[in-house]
């Protein structure tokens, strides 16, 4: 079957690649683009390790066709930090110890952008709902959560730390 | 229906490593040309912090700045033998092996900074910020890194250290079955405060306070990050969880992420925690580590405090709605034990 040419913006880089028409977005990321930043967890939309954002929104690219992603807007935590600077979120996970193991946080890393994007100032409820598709075994959740508000707080010049 | 309170206690002796065949780790150290150190390993790092452990404790035993220290982990092909990351035995073994080889390392460096300076050995100290200083005239310096150069350059000579960590095997008495399994311990004590819906059998922490007595901490924020994330695992292995729900049978055994249950973010419980630090005199630096026991006692203090609120004993994990509700109509209805002083109602 011959494949299929996909053009997307990853990162803000315009990217072509050629994929067979079943392949999925996140192995088309890892294996054609070379963005080993969306992990593969369960293959099945249940984990949210591969949580990209697709035009702002958070997808779940084991579950996302690469075919779809023509013309899209694709982030990924590869491209969360361009400069020397870590983004605010990957700068509080790390001071508030929000990873172990680290498998989960790509995808945790994700949801929390596409939530601080549209609700800058989000509650802890807020918070906890928007990542709750993600499924981490090693923190425990609460400095995850803990970090996310600290993210915000600090993009709002709220220093808490 | 009726929410009950409970609460419930346990705590727990852990050992740390297994002294069965010697439990040893190996660690190598060496310099770079320019000054830098590299401790290779091949223990792995499962996100418990070994990694960022044993930098300090190389940093300490060389006496040079942490971030002058690198360490390589995972890699059984190049690094040394380690008997691997298990048994609670991270910070214990690797470390004690890895302040072994960093001391043999440290020695060469100061062998050759004394060479270059002209003067011996002994009246050499580190000042921990990367020099190394003439005791009493610490104006007679060298840096780590010229030290270094000249080892590598002028003195053909290695700035490296082998370090093994073995203790001695323990066998079997075999007249008393008595045997020495592990050399040091680590303590908890943990109390679950909860709720019992009687109707439902849903139970709720609310609570967990916490004791934790590891030797000392040597990386506070991690100890506090692996008690945090270890009893949520233990929430979830007591009220959760299971990998065998039919057991013996195989079926339904969890496949996958979507084929069990665990408290999602919205499900965490306030958790208090109180290190006690009390150092190890086998143990690197005095840290024993938490290990596995972050996890251990809350489950049976869960069940301890089920067994308060309701007077049901559930003796097979995990401790699901429906084993609580067979155990009320066994006893018929809820049979909350006596109320112990400050137990919220």
């Amino acid at each position: 079957m011959p494949k299929t040419p996909v053009t997307f913006t990853l990162n803000g880089a315009e990217t072509g690649i050629f994929v067979d028409p079943g392949l999925n977005l996140l192995e088309a990321l890892r294996r054609e683009a070379g963005d080993l930043s969306p992990k593969f967890g369960c293959g099945q939309g249940t984990c949210g390790a591969c949580t990209i954002l697709i035009n702002g929104e958070p997808h779940l690219s084991c579950l996302t066709l690469a075919v779809a992603a023509q013309d899209a807007d694709i982030s990924t935590t590869g491209g969360l930090a361009p400069g020397a600077d870590l983004h605010p979120l990957q700068q509080a996970f790390a001071d508030g110890f929000a990873a172990q193991c680290g498998f989960c946080t790509s995808g945790m890393l994700m949801a929390a952008k596409a939530l601080l994007d549209r609700n800058p100032r989000p509650t802890r409820d807020e918070v906890v709902e928007a990542i709750s598709g993600n499924l981490c075994r090693c923190t425990g959740y609460d400095p995850i959560v803990d970090a996310i508000l600290d993210a915000a707080a600090r993009v709002q010049g709220r220093v808490t730390a | 229906m009726t929410i009950h309170t409970g609460r419930g206690f346990a705590c727990i002796n852990y050992p740390i490593g297994m002294n069965l065949g010697g439990d040893p780790s190996q660690a190598l150290v060496h310099s770079t040309p320019d000054g830098k150190f590299m401790v290779t390993l091949s223990a792995i790092d499962l996100g418990q912090g070994m990694k960022s452990v044993c930098r300090q404790i190389a940093a300490e035993a060389l006496g040079v700045p942490i971030e002058d220290v690198y360490v390589d982990t995972a890699d059984s092909d190049t690094g040394p033998h380690d008997m691997g990351s298990f048994a609670s035995r991270g910070t214990h073994r690797m470390g004690n092996a890895v302040i072994r080889a960093s001391s043999e390392a440290r020695a060469q460096m100061m062998e050759a900074a004394a060479e270059e300076l002209e003067v011996s050995a002994a009246d050499l100290d580190t000042d921990g910020r990367g020099n190394i200083q003439v005791k009493g005239a610490p104006s007679k310096m060298i840096t780590v890194a010229d030290t270094a150069i000249a080892a590598q350059f002028k003195q053909g000579r290695t700035l490296s250290g082998r370090g093994i960590f073995l203790i001695e095997p323990s066998g079997v008495d075999w007249d008393t079955g008595e045997m020495s399994p592990v050399t040091t311990y680590a303590h908890a004590a943990l109390v679950i405060d909860l709720t019992v819906d009687d109707e439902t059998g849903e139970v709720e922490v609310k609570h967990i306070n916490s004791a934790y007595e590891v030797g000392r901490a040597l990386n506070p924020k991690l100890v506090e990050q692996q008690l945090i994330g270890g009893a949520w695992m233990g929430v979830s292995h007591a009220l959760y969880e299971t990998t065998e729900p039919y057991y013996p049978a195989r079926d339904h055994l969890p496949q996958d992420f979507n084929t069990y249950l665990m408290p999602g973010p919205g499900e965490t419980v306030p958790h208090d925690i109180a290190v006690l630090e009390r150092p190890a005199a086998d143990a690197p630096y005095g840290g024993k580590g938490p290990g596995e026991m972050c996890a251990n006692p809350v489950l049976p203090a869960i069940a301890n405090a089920v067994y308060n609120a309701v007077g049901v004993r559930v003796d097979k994990l995990p401790i699901t709605p429906e084993k609580i509700l067979r155990g009320l109509q066994a006893n018929g209805g809820a049979k909350p034990g006596p109320r112990q002083p400050g137990t919220p109602q």
